[in-house]
Formats: C-alpha cells, structure tokens, sequence
C-alpha cells in the first residue's frame, strides 16, 4: 500500500470507466446497450477530451464490437469493451474465436435479463450461460470491486501463463447505477501493476507472414482446445497471484472467494455479486439471533475454485445458494450445479439448496432472505440433501 | 470526385510476375477456381505497390483450401475471425496498429488493408459489418469475390445469385426455374456510401490489378466487387473459367466500371461496348456453357430468357447512362 488512499463518489459504470481510463487500452470497441452505456459514455468523454490514447471504435453491433476486439488484441493491443445481455449474447460466436485465438481481452458485463419478455433490469444469467466460452469470469458486488476487477483483469487475461480473455460483471442498476463510495488508485500505481510496454512477437503484424485462425480438422482440433483447457487451469494459481499482488498494492484484500463469518457457521449462504451484500446483512441479523451462519461469496466463476469453496465450506450442514439467474428444465440453478460437481464425493460437505430468485431486477428483501434461511434448515433436518426452489415470485 | 487509374502495361505484368506469389501454390482451391487466379492477381498488385500489407479473410472457400493447419498457402500476414465480420475485424486491427504507433509500441509506417470475402460473406450475413466499417471510415481495400452462391457449403443461394441460376436451395423445379430474384445490387449500395466502388474480373488482370492500386492508394475504404468463376458451382469445365469470365463482360452480365461520388467511369471491354453496342454479345452466350442455368434452355422457359435479356439490357443501359454524364 503506498500514497494516500483518494476517495470519490462513483456509479458501477463510473468506476468501471475510470479504471479503464488508468488502463488506458489501446483499442476499446464498444456498442451502446443499458445499463452498460455509462462506461461507454465515461470512456468516449476520455477520448475525446484527449486524457487517453485508446482508438474508440464504434462499431455498429455487438458481434462486430467483439469481432473487432479480435482483430485488435491478434496484432497486440490491450483492448477492452463492456456490455450486457442481448448484446453479449450476441457477441457469443465471436467469444469462443476470442478464447480460440487466445485473445486477452477484457469484458465488462453490466449483467442484465434477457429478453423475452424484455427487461432492462439486473440478472447474472447473461454471464454465468458464457461460463463454457474459456473465459476467465468474475463477479463484482459494489463499485469498489468493479473499479478494481477491471484493472486485475487485464493482468490475468494477459499473464504467459494464461493468454485468455476476460469478463466480469456487476449487476445492472444495482451496481451500476448505484453511487458508491469507491477508493481510486493513482495512474502510477496501475502503471506499475500492468506496465504498457509489450511484445509483439507472434502477433498479427506487417513485418511477419504468419497465418491466424486456420482451418484445422480433425487431426489438430482437440489438441489446440486442450491447450486452452490448461491455460484455463492455470488461470486459477494466475488470479490468486494477481489478486494477492492487487491487495498488496491497494490495500484492498482481493481474493478468489470471499469468506463471512464462516469458521463456526453450521449453515451459509453461497452467493455472488450484488447479492453477497444483502446475504452478508442477513447473517449479521441471524448471528444476532444467535444462528451460527457465514456467508461465502464467489468472486472467481471461472475457472471454478473447487479447492477453495470446498475448504470454506467444509463441516457446514447446509447451503442455501442465492442465484440471480435463470435456468430451466435443469438440475439446480446455475451455480447450485457447479457446487454439486465441486463437492460431490468429498468429505464433509454441506446439503445444497438453490434458490432461483431476483430475475429482471426483482429485489431480493432481507426478510425474504431470512425465510430462505428457515426453509434450507427444515429441508436439512428432514434430511434432503438437495432441493432447488423459485422464490419471491406471485403463485 | 476522379479516381485515377495507374495505367499497367503487359511489361508490367511480367515484372510483377517476378516479385514473388503471395497465394501460393499447395492450395486445395478446386482446378480452375477464380477465386485463386483473383487472390493472386489483387495480392501481386498490393506487393507491387511496395508498401506492408496485410490479408483479412472472410469464411468461405478461398479461407478453408487455403490454411488447412498445420499449413498455410499464404506468404503474407493472414488473420481469419469468422464469417460475418471481416470487416470489423480490420476495423480492429487497423485502430490497434495505429494506436500503438501513436504510443510508439508499433514503429510507424503505411500499411495496406486488404480484406477478403465471397458473396454470402458480403452481400448476406457480413453486410452490417461491412457498411458499419465503411461508415467509420477505417483504411482498407474490400475484395467481394462473387461466385454467385454459398459454393463452400454446397452451391446454395445468396443475394448474390443471378437470377435464373440453379443452387442447391433454388433447385430447376417444375413451377419455379431456379433463383427467382435478381442479385442484390452490390456495388451500387458500396457507391452509396460515398466511397471509391470498382468492378472487375479475373479475364481483365491489368484492369483489375489497376484498380487494386487505386484502391490501395485511396486514404479510407474503397470497394471492390469482382466476378468469379466457379467451375464446380456453375458447371463447366475447369478450363473454361476465364473464358466464362469473358463473357460474363461481353454480354453485359458483369460490366467493368469504377465509381466514386456520383462520378460513373466505364473500364476495358465494357467502355468500348458502350460506344460500340453493335458488339455486346446476347446473355445466351454467357448462360448456354453453365450447367447452372442449362434449364433455362427449355422450351417452356423461353419466355424467362426474354426477361432475363431484358433486364440485363435495362441495367445496361442505366449505367451507360450514369456514365455517359460525365
């Protein structure tokens, strides 16, 4: 930690274009979509007033937006861009080619529904549905980790060991639009922690006649979709260092997953995003009740901490997971299932509850939360192991 | 607004010859393809000009035949990204050189853009992509080699088939007789923009190798929209390509012009039939060696060939018009 910590009053979209300002990308190629376009709002205000270098390019789509991020980082520029549901959606073909090609580029997600029926409002599914794409994915719950998971992003994505893209997300309106009290870091700070300077050997450039993105069959295919596995892998040991390094340089403890009140808790709640923070709330009230409950957030959605999660929520009877997305005809929610093949077989593991809640920017009450804790301890102690409910909806 | 043509010779030609294939050989292009001869003669053009360049392909046949990895028939920097979005993706590449130029990352010099794509790539799926990038304005010379047809999934129709013309998915049927629409009018919604628009053909190199320059020289996009022969597809024997091409001009089919501004300048064969219109040849010249249109020979459609001479002719004349204006 050096200098003094400067505070200033931003929105999730603020932050996010604030940051990237220190960044300063070399290409950011973006598409207005809500409630996104704050950052490319922030961000072409930036350009224009000359307080960085970037090429905005603004293009006509999203799938052009990410075509473009492709053609930039292949010749070796940093490169950001930032959206959210259609729109990532729409960028979808073109993620797995940014993966395939081994592109660092960084994803801003200002999570959001998707249509139909159309809504503007927070909802993770737009991200969690990119979780099979190879790219490193992380959730922010406020502005502060927004600011801060857009510079460590760029770190990770760009590290040797991983060369992958990166997205993270912050929940629509919620985080976005919500004015925040957020710690900023100087341009030199982040100079230091993700220096400009380059290679540009092995990259798309006048100078030598390599061939990117060729047709490869059968014989080569599944090597070169291995190898992505094993950068994904790797991504994990890469993130803990990165954040580590972060925390080190922020004074802000960053970590893969985020542990309250965990050590003695019998139950908790697993939860991601803007939702830890009410999950947090509640525990606090429940502790006060004289309930024994923690709180785990996932910080890192890819690659999964299994590891981690496993350790934290180890001795714990039952989990009640807050999932702010939508699935259907599936065995649990979303990352209910992605705990179930983390945990499965391991020693000492809790019973897993997934509640479907808050779509479309429905508001998750910490009342309603509370009775969420009630319902997980009567399935524990009738003795279900797993059991998936909606909630907060009309019947 | 005048696009001057470099005027290219034959000694031209046989020294460019000499500078080194860009496309070169080991390819699985099909015996024959105008894709290839086209690749080759616009790669020749650009390396002639002397400047750096480098290739953005499109899906389609000329990027599958030839990058089958671990090889690359391509003695150039090549990038492929998808089917839809060439265009962008140079838009791309094109701001982050110049970015890390202004940064000093990337040593600063004139780099030459050209991007490839075939007519399902252009006139269908990657039209957004390319009048998005026309409208910013980034610097790149785009080469729709049209052939007429989706050729590397299986000869099906796109909005570049010629009217008539058998596809896979506008098969010769009893009631309907192959493609029923006219083909999108390419270059004349590039021109719109406002922009240096070309047409040329494989059969006229010196034309076509001409233009490419122009283009390249050009500061911001220009368009190209070159007619290419597809033995596979429209059902002739490979060694036909270039002389199909030919007629493919002579009758009118595919004029030769250069356009930019509103300013509409006729090239090569199709300059000299303008003035002598005596000798443009009848589009059965063109359609009677394609087994692609051979159906339309029969005598219950004889009345669909009138139609289909007609409205070559009506087009025709609408840019023998437009061009004698000037």
């Amino acid at each position: 930690m050096s200098g003094i910590r400067e505070v200033k009053g931003m929105t999730g979209d603020e932050a996010v274009a604030n940051a990237a300002k220190l960044v300063n990308p070399d290409v950011v190629a973006a598409y207005p979509i809500t409630p996104q376009t704050i950052i490319v709002e922030r961000y072409s205000d930036f350009v224009n007033n000359g307080e960085v270098d970037t090429s905005f390019i603004s293009v006509e789509s999203e799938h052009s937006a990410m075509s473009a991020c492709v053609g930039a980082s292949l010749t070796g520029a940093r490169v950001f861009t930032a959206t959210a549901s259609a729109g990532l959606a729409l960028m979808y073909e073109i993620l797995y080619v940014a993966s395939g090609m081994r592109c660092p580029i960084v994803l801003a997600v200002a999570n959001r529904a998707f249509s139909a029926p159309i809504n503007i409002h927070g909802e993770c599914t737009d991200q969690l549905v990119c979780r099979d794409a190879s790219w490193v994915s992380l959730f922010g719950e406020s502005a502060q980790e927004a600011y801060d998971e857009t510079i460590l992003s760029f770190k990770i994505a760009e590290h040797p060991d991983v060369m992958l893209p990166a997205m993270f997300g912050i929940e629509g309106f919620i985080v976005t639009h919500a004015l925040e009290r957020v710690e900023t870091l100087s341009k030199q700070q982040v100079e230091d922690f993700l220096p400009e300077s380059r290679s540009l050997k092995y990259r798309f450039n006048p100078d030598d006649k390599m061939t990117f993105g060729s047709l490869v069959l059968q014989d080569y295919y599944m090597e070169i979709k291995r190898q992505q596995e094993e950068a994904i892998q790797r991504a994990y040991q890469v993130t803990k260092d990165v954040m580590a390094e972060f925390s080190e340089m922020s004074g802000r403890k960053m970590e893969v997953i985020e542990e309250y009140k965990l050590e003695d808790a019998e139950y908790a709640f697993v939860s991601y995003g803007a939702t830890a923070g009410n999950a947090k709330a509640v525990v606090d009230r429940l502790r006060e009740k004289g309930e024994k409950v923690g709180a785990l957030k996932i910080r890192l959605y890819r690659p999964f901490p299994s590891l981690d999660i496993h350790e934290a929520l180890s001795g714990i009877k039952a989990v009640s997971i807050l999932d702010r997305s939508a699935t259907f005809g599936s065995p649990g929610t979303i990352v209910q299932t992605d705990l179930a093949s983390a945990l499965y077989g391991k020693e000492n593991v809790p019973s897993l509850h997934g509640y479907i809640n808050g779509l479309g920017g429905r508001v998750l009450t910490l009342p309603e939360i509370e009775e969420i804790f009630e319902k997980t301890k009567d399935y524990h102690d009738i003795g279900m192991t797993t059991t998936t409910d909606w909630v907060g909806y009309r019947k | 607004m005048t696009i001057q043509l470099p005027k290219v010779s034959v000694k031209d030609l046989q020294d460019w010859s000499k500078l080194g294939e860009v496309l070169t050989s080991g390819h699985r292009l099909c015996a024959g393809c105008g894709a290839g001869i086209m690749a080759r003669q616009v790669t020749l053009a650009a390396k002639a000009l002397g400047d750096p360049f480098m290739l953005v392909n499109a899906t389609g046949c000329l990027e599958v035949a030839t990058t089958i990895y671990p090889y690359t028939a391509w003695d150039a920097p090549w990038l492929h990204n998808a089917f839809e979005n060439a265009a962008a993706t140079a838009s791309g590449a094109i701001e982050a050189m110049k970015a890390m130029q202004r940064k000093g990352i990337m040593r600063e010099r004139e780099v030459n853009m050209i991007v490839f794509a075939g007519d399902g790539g252009t006139y269908d799926i990657g039209l957004q992509s390319l009048s998005g990038a026309i409208e910013r304005g980034h610097d790149f010379l785009y080469v729709c080699y049209s052939n007429g047809a989706y050729m590397n999934t299986g000869i099906q129709r796109s909005g570049g088939t010629p009217q008539g013309a058998a596809t896979t998915t506008s098969p010769p049927g009893t009631e309907i007789p192959g493609k029923i629409e006219w083909q999108k009018p390419l270059a004349e919604i590039m021109a719109a923009h406002d922009i240096p628009t070309f047409t040329a053909s494989p059969a006229y190199p010196r034309d076509l190798m001409a233009k490419v320059q122009a283009g390249l020289k050009h500061d911001g996009p220009a368009f190209m929209l070159v007619d290419s022969s597809c033995n596979l597809g429209h059902r002739y024997a490979p060694d036909q390509s270039i002389e199909i091409s030919k007629l493919a001009v002579k009758t009118c089919f595919f004029p030769l012009f250069h356009t930019y501004k509103d300013e509409w300048i006729l090239t090569g064969i199709s300059a000299r039939l303008a003035k002598n219109p005596e000798k443009k040849l009848p589009i059965e010249d063109f359609l009677k060696p394609q087994g692609r249109f051979r159906h339309l020979f029969k005598p219950e459609w004889k009345k669909k060939m009138i139609e289909i001479q007609d409205e070559i002719d009506e087009k025709w004349q609408r840019l023998v018009r437009k061009a004698s204006l000037h």
